[in-house]
């Protein structure tokens, strides 16, 4: 961090609240109209439901192409010879695109290097003959149909000159790491002389703990349908950032960024994988190359090979406590893997900073890169993993010391952010925990391991503390357009990837402007509209939240300019007005109040739009904002076989005010099945020879069926978050933290073993 | 996918005459040699498709049964008769892909799908299997799956069938029609361990056409059982599964079956654990002693060494819990 930065950080830590975004917290958490808050359905139910619902490869577009990626075999080298002829004379075959006749491409600005940048890496691929990792395309065939194209693809002969890569984690490692980074910032973090205050603790633990690398499996695969004419490209895609698409395309092909229009109005899913990665490149410039339109859609193996996924890890955490629990020194340090051509480091240490009070810290990421695909974010990257060490070694010590897990975790509750100083802006975990504990019947539980036996199977409860911060990134803003028979549109560039974003803003909108959820239109999911929205991070609820914050404000504005002196509203100031029964009202008196209809036929007007940009996200860098959640998980081990099943299964959150029970807890449970896929089954099997994924399908890249997963019960505390729009943080990426330390306890409470090194396959348990 | 013929036959002889085409293939529920040939690992040019024959389960007078080769393996898993005096094989099936792919399946394309193994999928890797010579990744890779009885150093590969597992415990036959005349060959004996010639998986050859499988009547319905361990809950191949069937008499084993899955190149029947249990005390002890002398010549490779441990366990709790039935277990 530069001076500036650091004297700005003090500075925003030490302002007044009132200068700070939620310093005076958002009417909407006091003001209760009747939509946030309920189970509504999703509004966009009915479409999916009777396939009307248009996804990036559904497009249709005139003389559409269809691609196939052939992939390269290698992990370094260069292409000696590549033999396409055969290909370019299959049936239906409109082109081939390899390195020697692919038009020129400038390299993808990586993801964290600007704030639209979207790339999964910096390359600029099929440029040259080089190979940068095992599964990289190295030719594109364009035809007819998609089974010419796949077809056609299969004749490809390549030649590659070989050289050394690395593929090895293990043995990366050995040959020496490098300080990680994560968006900017160093991972590194010392307060105190921990290794001096573990060495003399009389109680502590200090283990190593391992995760696999995983791959994303959205179901949609990645798509787009993608078309020029001329210098302008449309692209239809699967995309969870559709500006920072934009943009980045627009770097790539050297054009402007107006002149790429991005729309995505229904993902499959994304979990941090539907950024830009070379599909849609190469796409658009094969689109370019043939003059006409393309389809490209990823197999389940070209995703795989083609979008990053969660690095592995290797990680230390040593606890030093007293012998009543209290932490005298937390050390969570550790190794994960990148590329040489990303800067994503899988920033496992997060939760450490935020979690427990200790007298001394030492955290730490070092990295090593290996040749393969990029890695990447991946629902709760850092905190899904990270949690599982830190949460497990806590269940150790908990073990060590004889104290309830609980007990010890709230033993070392802290008042204020432990690493950083600052206030919470609200924490409710130990609330949680009292509840989850209640509703779980956590006092059942045998402190004794092998205590509890049902036939084969051996049972034990184990539980984790769960949690991701609140983010707002720079850049929400919203338009809100209002029309004379009293109905609002308002339009945010933001993405429905199936969480149900499109229905909680409408609820949100409907209860700010004082309309009804019909009388209300969100369009999203657009590069023609306002903000630059990543739906990551679960910020994009509080990005649009406070975009729209902005717009309403300015709306409120122009409204009371509108209605003028002969209005019950004539007097007030905007910040004492609100929306209220389909117009405006004094917020301390709502008989002092105007429709929108009026107000808007008064001043002989159609409708009224403004548009307004969010207020900076100082609020994080003022508060520590972070979201908990208590997981509760019961295991049954067969004695016979070592296998592990899941039979209970409780999360207890508290995320600030939950705006849809019924999107939220979709949101949750769903977290904490993938969850128990991280646990219990997920690994990328990279070919430590060849540096080749080889499970990349789903019949053997193991996820939760129906029969892995329990009923998952998820509570709340829904107290509000004074300082975020609504009051709500984000549910997205919670739900998949604490999971596999949940279930690494239950799995030591049934057995007595501590399996340290995921996924928990039946074979450790032996 | 390399362009292919469609044929459709409802003739057995228009079968085996379109069959002995080169580049002929029979098209079963096609939920293996369909994905085979998207991969361009199967490449036939003619599709014999003989779903159309054979789709009767018939009884002889001793209670056996002949299923037809394109009987669905739902409609075997859920036959009443089956049911009754084969619920093993009842279990096996069930315990094997998904609903909608057992819905698909045929008995003969069960027989003959072929392996699992990752590295035969990918036609980038060294695959001895997919064409012969090319050397083995498997064995120095990811083998978790793979076999720890009568793998060869040219192949570790699994059979991957569940049904076949039980086919081999019950004593099947697979009744066989070709160019060259008809025959029977007993389960046993249908499928090959890798030996030098990995290539080839049965003892079928060109154009040969399963019809059926006959399952002689035994006494076995009361005391049998399938136990598949896997990866996860469901839909998951098996790492070890055991087939296991007893008769007893008094506290005496009169008659046992067993046999393996996930373990070799085809379904293992236990021979010599049957062997070494035959007019023994149905005792913890003796299964121990037998799973011990099954396994004793079990290799494990990098990742599967496990499977060794897991098979015994496996065989000896089967035939714990099969011995401690009152009547009819489950
Ligand atoms: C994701 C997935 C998971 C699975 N999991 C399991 C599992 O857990 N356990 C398990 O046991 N199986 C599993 N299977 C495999 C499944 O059981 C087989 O794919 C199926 O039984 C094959 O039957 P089919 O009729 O579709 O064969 P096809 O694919 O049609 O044919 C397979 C082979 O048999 C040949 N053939 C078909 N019929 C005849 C005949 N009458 N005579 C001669 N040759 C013939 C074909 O030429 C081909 O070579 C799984 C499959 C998938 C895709």
């Amino acid at each position: 961090m530069s001076i500036v930065q650091a004297a700005l950080k003090k500075a925003i830590a030490l302002a007044p609240d009132s200068w700070i975004p939620g310093g005076s917290p958002d009417p909407l958490i006091r003001e209760r109209h009747g939509h946030v808050g309920q189970p509504v359905s999703r509004i966009d139910g009915p479409l999916k439901v009777a396939g009307k619902a248009r996804f990036a490869a559904e497009f249709p577009i005139e003389g559409l192409t269809y691609a196939a990626l052939h992939y390269s075999s290698v992990a370094k080298g260069r292409i000696v010879e590549i033999r396409t002829s055969e290909a370019e004379q299959a049936p239906g075959v409109v082109l081939v695109m390899t390195h020697r006749n692919a038009p020129s491409l400038a390299k993808a600005p990586a993801f964290g290097t600007n704030p639209k940048a979207a790339g999964g890496d910096d390359l600029a691929i099929m440029q040259d003959d080089r190979i940068h990792w095992n599964g990289q395309a190295v030719a594109l065939v364009l035809a007819e149909t998609q089974e010419q194209a796949d077809h056609a693809q299969s004749l490809i002969r390549v030649d590659y000159e070989v050289d050394a890569a690395s593929t090895s984690f293990e043995q990366a490692i050995a040959d020496g790491t490098e300080p990680g980074q994560f968006m900017g910032e160093p991972l590194k973090l010392r307060i105190g002389d921990a290794d001096a205050l573990f060495a003399t603790a009389p109680a502590k633990v200090d283990a190593t703990y391992r995760t696999p690398g995983h791959n994303h499996n959205p179901i949609e695969l990645h798509a787009a349908t993608l078309a020029w004419s001329g210098d302008e490209l449309r692209v239809h895609d699967a995309s969870q950032a559709v500006t920072h698409a934009a943009w980045t395309l627009s770097q790539i092909f050297g054009i402007k960024e107006e002149q790429v229009h991005v729309t995505s109005p229904f993902v499959g899913g994304g979990f941090g994988s539907k950024t830009l990665w070379h599909h849609q490149i190469l796409g658009a410039a094969a689109a370019r190359l043939a003059k006409r339109p393309v389809r490209i859609v990823l197999s389940r193996e070209g995703v795989f090979r083609t979008v990053g996924g969660r690095a592995p890890t290797e990680q230390r955490v040593a606890l030093g406590a007293r012998r009543d629990g209290t932490f005298d020194a937390i050390i969570h340090t550790g190794v994960t893997a990148m590329t040489p051509h990303n800067a994503m480091t899988e920033p496992f240490i997060i939760a450490t900073r935020s979690l427990y009070a200790a007298k001394s810290f030492r955290l730490e990421v070092d990295t090593v890169k290996l040749n393969t695909v990029a890695n990447t974010f991946m629902r709760a990257p850092g905190e899904a993993v990270g949690t599982f060490a830190l949460e497990s070694a806590i269940d150790e010590l908990a073990a060590e010391i004889g104290m309830d897990p609980i007990e010890l975790r709230i033993r070392n509750e802290p008042e204020r952010d432990p690493t950083q100083g600052l206030p919470f802006s609200q924490r409710g975990i130990v609330a949680a925990w009292r509840a989850g504990a209640e509703r779980f019947e956590w006092y059942k539980r045998q402190q004794r391991p092998r205590s509890v036996r049902d036939g084969d199977w051996l049972v034990g409860l184990g539980c984790a503390t769960a949690t991701y911060p609140y983010y707002r990134m720079p850049g929400g803003a919203a338009r809100i357009t209002v029309t004379r028979d009293g109905r609002a549109i308002v339009a945010v560039a933001a993405h429905e990837m199936g969480m149900g974003t499109a229905t909680a803003q409408t609820q949100v909108i409907a209860d700010r402007l004082g309309l009804s959820m019909d009388q209300v239109k969100f369009h999203y999911g657009d590069t023609s509209l306002p903000g630059i929205v990543l739906a990551g991070g679960s910020q994009q609820t509080a990005s649009v939240g406070a975009g729209v914050v902005a717009a309403h404000r300015a709306l409120v504005a122009e409204m009371l300019k509108l209605a003028g002196n002969d209005s019950p509203l004539a007097g007030l100031h905007p910040s004492e007005v609100g929306g209220f029964d389909g117009g405006l009202c004094a917020l301390d008196d709502h008989d002092r109040r105007e429709s929108y209809a009026s107000i808007l036929a008064r001043a002989q007007r159609t409708e009224i739009s403004v548009e307004a940009e969010a207020s900076m996200p100082l609020e994080m860098q003022h508060w520590s904002m972070h979201s908990h959640a208590a997981m509760f998980c019961e295991a049954r081990v067969n004695e016979v076989t070592g296998e592990v099943r899941i039979s209970r299964f409780l999360g207890s959150f508290d995320c600030g005010r939950i705006l849809n029970p019924k999107t939220a807890a979709s949101q949750f449970r769903g977290g904490i099945i993938m969850g128990l896929g991280l646990a219990l089954m997920e690994e990328t099997q990279l070919d430590e020879r060849t540096g080749r994924i080889m499970n990349p399908s789903l019949a053997e890249y193991h996820v939760p069926v129906h029969l892995d997963v329990p009923a998952i019960d998820v509570i709340w505390t829904d107290e509000a978050d004074p300082r975020t729009p609504m009051g709500a943080r984000g549910v997205g990426e919670i739900g998949i933290t604490g999971v596999g330390a949940a279930v690494a306890n239950a799995v030591f409470n049934a057995t007595g073993k501590r399996v340290r090194d995921l996924p928990i396959t039946l074979d450790k348990l032996l | 996918m390399t362009p292919f013929l469609y044929e459709k036959v409802s003739e057995r002889g228009d079968a085996l005459s379109l069959g002995t085409h080169p580049g002929a293939a029979y098209l079963g529920g096609g939920t293996n040699l369909v994905d085979l040939m998207r991969e361009a690992i199967a490449r036939p040019t003619l599709l014999v498709d003989v779903t159309g024959l054979s789709c009767k389960i018939e009884e002889d007078e001793k209670g056996g049964l002949r299923i037809g080769a394109g009987v669905k393996n739902t409609a075997v898993a859920t036959d009443r008769r089956v049911r009754a005096r084969f619920p093993l094989l009842a279990q096996a099936i069930l315990a094997g892909a998904s609903a909608q792919i057992r819905n698909m399946a045929t008995v003969g394309g069960n027989v003959l799908q072929r392996t699992r193994c990752a590295y035969f999928y990918d036609d980038e890797a060294h695959c001895n299997k997919r064409s012969p010579g090319s050397g083995c990744d498997a064995i120095g890779g990811f083998n978790r799956n793979h076999a720890i009885l009568g793998a060869s150093p040219a192949c570790a590969a699994t059979h991957p069938s569940d049904m076949c597992v039980a086919l081999a415990a019950l004593d099947a036959t697979v009744s066989i029609d070709g160019p060259r005349g008809s025959r029977d060959l007993p389960l046993t004996d249908f499928h090959r361990l890798p030996g030098d010639a990995p290539e080839i998986d049965t003892e079928l050859r060109s154009g040969e056409l399963i019809t059926s499988i006959v399952l002689p009547s035994n006494g076995f319905s009361k005391r049998s059982s399938y136990r598949k361990v896997r990866d996860r809950s469901s839909y998951a191949f098996a790492l070890v599964s055991v087939a296991a069937a007893l008769e007893l008499d008094g506290g005496r084993i009169k008659n046992v079956r067993l046999a393996l899955g996930g373990v070799a190149h085809k379904p293992w029947r236990a021979h010599v654990a049957e062997a070494a249990l035959a007019g023994r005390p149905a005792t913890e002890a003796f299964f121990a002693e037998a799973a011990e002398a099954e396994l004793r010549d079990a290799k494990g490779l990098r990742d599967n060494t496990f499977k060794i441990k897991l098979a015994k366990r496996v065989i000896v709790d089967s035939l714990v819990k099969l011995s401690n039935a009152k009547d009819a277990p489950r």
